[in-house]
């Protein structure tokens, strides 16, 4: 295959499949099993409790831990072959911020803005600094930065180069209301267009708010998945209580 | 070009940071220079003994305060977890290896650059040479290269401080061994040609661990 040129399994819609995933370590298995799929511009939520396999889903997803089996596309693209052309398409946003608390704000994210080959990066950097409401702390250290205000740069760092694909791990981990909403704003106005998005949290109401679509994870297997339309928060709480076990 | 452009952006930020700090180069200089000092207090007086063990001196010095440098290759990007921050970015994970390898190599470099012209004072020696310069270049490449991957694997386990010198010194002794050699001779007035065999280990050794390590390291790095 010439450089630059990625193999496209699946010309659909779907802006993530997944087939027969699964990840162990040492012999434990955490996911057993995953189908799921999102279309384009479909927003679908993953609750689950602790240990249920959210986060090392996000990661295989996100490329950055390889399944022990199974496969999955983005935007018709084989992670096998074509992991760097994925992750040019998603934006990953987790309660971990990767960013340096030695470098400024700005130099956070320059140095993104570097990895990803975005055009004209000073243009996009203050106007997502306006976005997160940060262009007046855009040369502070990051290390200076309250938890929220750290989260909320790192929302700007995920958007930096207009990512088609969202992938959130409990992105409202230390988020005040405020930052909730911007975030919330911030997804919606990527590049116009709604991008896909994958976001698991713990807290039903805001996972409800903000998706389509909506699933439960136990026990590493997909329990339970319902149109968001379909449910509402009291319906979501029995379905969540008899999937996991856990009382809420 | 992209490659070079993205290593370059890694090996910067690594750079930029530890101007902030400092604590890389501070602690391993500080560490090369009480081991300089102590040694020439414990050895004392005489010129022939000084010829004899200095080059030694001088490669346990290096390479201590090398793996000091090199345990904090990975600690920030662990610590902030920004190594998954890397490894969800549209690179090959080998920039990560060579653009930390560089940031690695420059700070080693320094703390060489500062601690030779003190071992040069108080051990009298003729340090400033084109063979010494040589020797060290090559035996810092060599070291950093196989360092590089071991600080990205010993980063990962708890106790990285004790394991990344178990598992690493032995590795690069015949990097150290040929420095010692190498450096020996050069010290002694040795000719081009007396140390060109030595010179020639320190070469075959780096290109060896270099691309290993380059190979390798999307293995270390994936789990």
């Amino acid at each position: 295959m010439a450089a630059g040129e990625h193999k496209v399994m699946d010309e659909g819609t779907w802006a993530i499949e997944t087939k027969g995933l699964t990840k162990s370590f040492s012999g434990h298995r955490v996911l057993r099993g995953i189908d799921i799929r999102v279309a384009r511009g479909e927003s679908v939520v993953i609750f689950g409790p602790n240990g249920a396999g959210k986060t090392t889903l996000i990661k295989i997803l996100a490329t950055i831990m390889n399944p022990t089996s199974g496969v999955f596309l983005v935007n018709g693209l084989s992670a096998r072959d074509s992991a760097e052309a994925i992750r040019r398409s998603i934006g990953v946003i987790t309660h971990q911020t990767y960013l340096y608390g030695t470098l400024t704000a700005h130099e956070n994210l320059e140095f993104y803005c570097r990895l990803y080959d975005v055009p004209d990066p000073e243009d996009r950097i203050e106007e997502l600094a306006a976005l997160v409401g940060l262009a007046s702390r855009l040369h502070d250290r990051v290390g200076t930065f309250s938890r929220g205000m750290q989260q909320r740069l790192s929302i700007a760092r995920a958007l930096l180069h207009h990512p088609s694909v969202m992938l959130l791990d409990e992105p409202e981990t230390g988020l005040d209301q405020q930052a909730v909403m911007i975030l919330r704003d911030a997804l919606r106005a990527v590049t116009g267009q709604r991008p896909s998005i994958v976001l698991t949290t713990h807290n039903l109401e805001r996972g409800l708010e903000l998706s389509d679509r909506l699933l439960i994870l136990a026990q590493g297997k997909i329990a339970y998945e319902r149109p968001t339309r379909a449910i509402d928060l009291a319906g979501l709480r029995e379905a969540y209580c008899e999937c996991t076990g856990v009382r809420l | 070009m992209s490659f070079l452009r993205k290593t370059m952006a890694i090996t910067r930020k690594d750079v930029l940071s530890e101007a902030r700090t400092r604590e890389i180069i501070f602690s391993a200089l500080l560490f090369a220079l009480l081991v300089i000092v102590t040694f020439n207090f414990a050895f004392g007086a005489g010129q022939a003994e000084l010829a004899l063990v200095a080059p030694g001196i001088l490669w346990v010095t290096f390479s201590f305060a090398g793996v000091l440098s090199l345990n904090r290759a990975f600690v920030p990007e662990k610590e902030e977890n920004c190594l998954e921050g890397l490894m969800a970015s549209p690179i090959p994970r080998e920039v990560i290896y060579v653009g930390k390898m560089l940031a690695s190599f420059l700070f080693m470099i320094v703390i060489e650059i500062i601690s030779l012209p003190v071992f040069a004072l108080l051990f009298d020696l003729p340090v400033f040479s084109g063979q010494l310069v040589l020797i060290t270049f090559l035996a810092t490449v060599g070291f950093v290269a196989v360092g590089t991957l071991f600080a990205a694997l010993a980063v990962n386990t708890k106790a990285r401080e004790m394991v990344l010198p178990i598992l690493f010194l032995p590795v690069v002794v015949p990097i150290i061994i040929s420095a010692v050699k190498a450096s020996g001779l050069a010290l002694t007035g040795g000719s081009w040609g007396d140390i060109g065999n030595w010179l020639g280990i320190l070469g075959a050794f780096d290109a060896i661990f270099l691309v290993v390590s380059y190979w390798v390291f999307n293995f270390v790095i994936e789990e």
